[in-house]
């Protein structure tokens, strides 16, 4: 069934540009010169109950308009949105209770006290009894590992401990639907493996529907079956990991160990030569020829042993985060 | 029975303020010395006695140095718990995306604010008394000792005027949506707030004109109105009661018009 509906979601942003100068300054201060930005540019997509979907794109490709646009916190210049059931900018109370966002960048905790005194004004907006609070604090912090870390200001905690803290006050009122904005930026390797787990947990115990974006691309291919890949506000792929691979590489490696060596040029034909040295060849070969070129290098060739991959995700989307583009 | 629905109902509606307060509470006393340096930044009536004083240009206005004192010492400690800022902390929030979280949960931003503020007024009440004490001290004779009932409406005057003054800060904190740098406008509302509250000049030093102008206004009713409560001045209590709710209520409308127009405005930056 599906949770979360976008249908045709766009959003422009109006943004004042300026050159330098003080003439322009002067101009600028006058008469702004407002452009338009295409953040998000009519996107579709359902996701259902229960479903962990990671957000990928590079910067500034439209991922976190989305989720705000998502999670109610600015409106769409156009198309719809339904979240369980709600209009997300609306902010109904029965809708916010079954929401959270986290953000990796930006907190919710008072920075100055401990963990407990957010997590006390939360459980009181929510309308949880004292029992049920504790709790509730007591079922998340054991599954995040948290302890002591409650009761010291936030200030004092690790960059590890204060997610971790950020975590259990965003799901205290237990959201069935999780919006993540980056929740492992700037964690070290042993706190990512331990969100991943937290978030995977949460997902297996409340069947709660949740929505990441992230960077790191463990998060995405730990966690997430499916893939939206949004890219200059346009959404590229919808589908699993695997769909994603076979878009983005349209090609193989079948590295070839043969009984005796043969020159570079012979393989060239095939397809691009990754690797030539002696009896081990690595080639390159378009997925869309790969069965006949593949007969037809055991048939010419003494082949002793061949195996066959694809390039690996992470770096195929690493490749996209870092380049820009497709 | 009835009793203890009364409480449990009274303990349930209850307990959203209270964990406000108390964390907000516990946030301001972790500034130990910005309290006492903003309860001693409040302390421009006591300037101004002073300079009334030595001007003695109390008798020629026909005002008496012990009701200039009275005055001046009640308007300080209605500038103590009246003392608003939200225009700033809310761009800040706006600015820099905080707001982002508090506009996801099923609680009115509103609420954050005004009891951080009312929480923070806690906080700064052992200073006012450290320096109601030591004015005890420095001006042997000044004392009043107010009766019961003027306490009363002393205490629901300072409250409702404080409310009506976070409203009006509240209204223009909302131009924040339109605009980025909306705190300027505190400056605005400041100059006003001056000279037409009581607090340079209590009004009826001011020539009638302008005085029955003020009135028209806000501000005397901000200030003026239980400074004068509390020092024992006549008041026309049901006006001054009445001018602060009509206020208050036209505050309240205006500004949950501009948060409905103007959150459609947000655009979470920085977040």
């Amino acid at each position: 069934m599906s949770i979360i509906t976008a249908r045709s979601v766009t959003k422009k942003y109006l943004i004042a540009e300026k050159n330098p100068g003080i003439k322009n300054t002067f101009k600028h201060f006058f008469s702004r010169r407002m452009s338009e930005i295409m953040a998000v540019d009519q996107i579709d997509f359902d996701i259902n109950q229960g479903e962990m979907v990671g957000f990928i794109g590079s910067n500034g490709a439209g991922k976190t308009t989305t989720l705000k646009m998502l999670c109610g916190l600015i409106y769409p210049t156009n198309g719809s949105i339904q979240v369980a059931g709600y209009t997300p900018v609306l902010r109904q109370k029965q809708f916010l209770r079954q929401i959270t966002l986290v953000m990796g960048q930006k907190q919710q905790l008072i920075w100055d006290l401990p963990p407990l005194e957010s997590i006390k004004v939360n459980a009181a907006i929510y309308g949880l009894t004292d029992r049920e609070a504790t709790k509730r604090i007591d079922e998340l912090a054991s599954m995040l590992e948290l302890n002591t870390e409650l009761s010291r200001p936030v200030r004092k905690l690790s960059l590890g401990e204060r997610m971790k803290a950020e975590l259990l006050v965003a799901l205290l009122h237990r959201p069935s639907i999780l919006f993540l904005d980056e929740p492992t930026l700037g964690l070290d390797i042993n706190s990512q493996i331990r969100v991943r787990k937290f978030l995977a947990e949460y997902n297996n115990k409340y069947e709660a529907t949740i929505l990441l974006t992230s960077h790191y691309m463990g998060d995405i291919t730990s966690l997430c079956k499916r893939v939206l890949l949004i890219h200059n506000g346009t959404l590229f792929h919808d589908g699993t990991l695997n769909d994603l691979t076979d878009k983005l590489s349209p090609s193989r490696y079948v590295q070839i160990e043969l009984r005796e060596s043969y020159p570079k040029s012979n393989f060239e034909v095939f397809g691009t030569v990754v690797v030539h040295d002696g009896c081990l060849v690595k080639v390159l070969i378009p997925k869309a020829e790969f069965s006949e070129t593949l007969s037809l290098i055991l048939t010419t060739y003494p082949v002793k042993d061949l195996e066959v991959s694809e390039p690996p995700i992470e770096q195929l989307i690493g490749n996209i985060l870092k380049q820009g583009s497709l | 029975m009835n009793i203890r629905i009364v409480l449990n109902y009274l303990i349930k509606r209850l307990r959203l303020p209270s964990a406000l307060l108390t964390s907000q509470y516990a946030l301001m006393l972790e500034y130990r010395a910005e309290i006492v340096l903003w309860a001693i930044s409040g302390i421009l009536p006591l300037f101004m006695l002073g300079i009334w004083k030595e001007a003695d240009m109390s008798l020629a206005l026909g005002l008496s140095n012990e009701w200039l004192t009275r005055y001046f010492v009640s308007a300080f400690i209605v500038r103590q718990f009246t003392a608003v800022w939200v225009m700033t902390s809310f761009e800040e929030d706006n600015l820099d995306g905080r707001l982002s979280p508090l506009l996801l949960q099923p609680l009115f931003p509103f609420w954050r604010y005004y009891f951080s503020h009312i929480a923070e007024q806690f906080s700064r009440l052992p200073i006012v008394i450290l320096i109601i004490g030591f004015l005890v001290i420095a001006l042997p004779g000044f004392a009043w000792l107010p009766s019961l009932s003027t306490l009363i409406f002393f205490l629901l005057a300072l409250f409702l005027s404080f409310t009506v003054r976070f409203l009006l800060h509240w209204l223009f904190a909302m131009i924040c949506f339109w605009t980025d740098k909306a705190s300027a406008l505190e400056r605005l509302l400041l100059i006003p707030y001056l000279f037409l509250s009581g607090l340079v000049a209590p009004l009826e030093a001011f020539p009638p004109s302008i005085s029955s102008f003020a009135l028209y206004t806000p501000f005397p009713y901000i200030l003026s109105f239980p400074a004068n409560i509390l020092a024992g001045s006549k008041v026309h209590l049901i006006e001054g009661f009445l001018a602060l709710f009509l206020w208050g209520l036209l505050f309240l409308i205006l500004g949950y018009f501009l948060w409905k127009k103007g959150v459609r405005f947000y655009s979470g930056m920085g977040a």
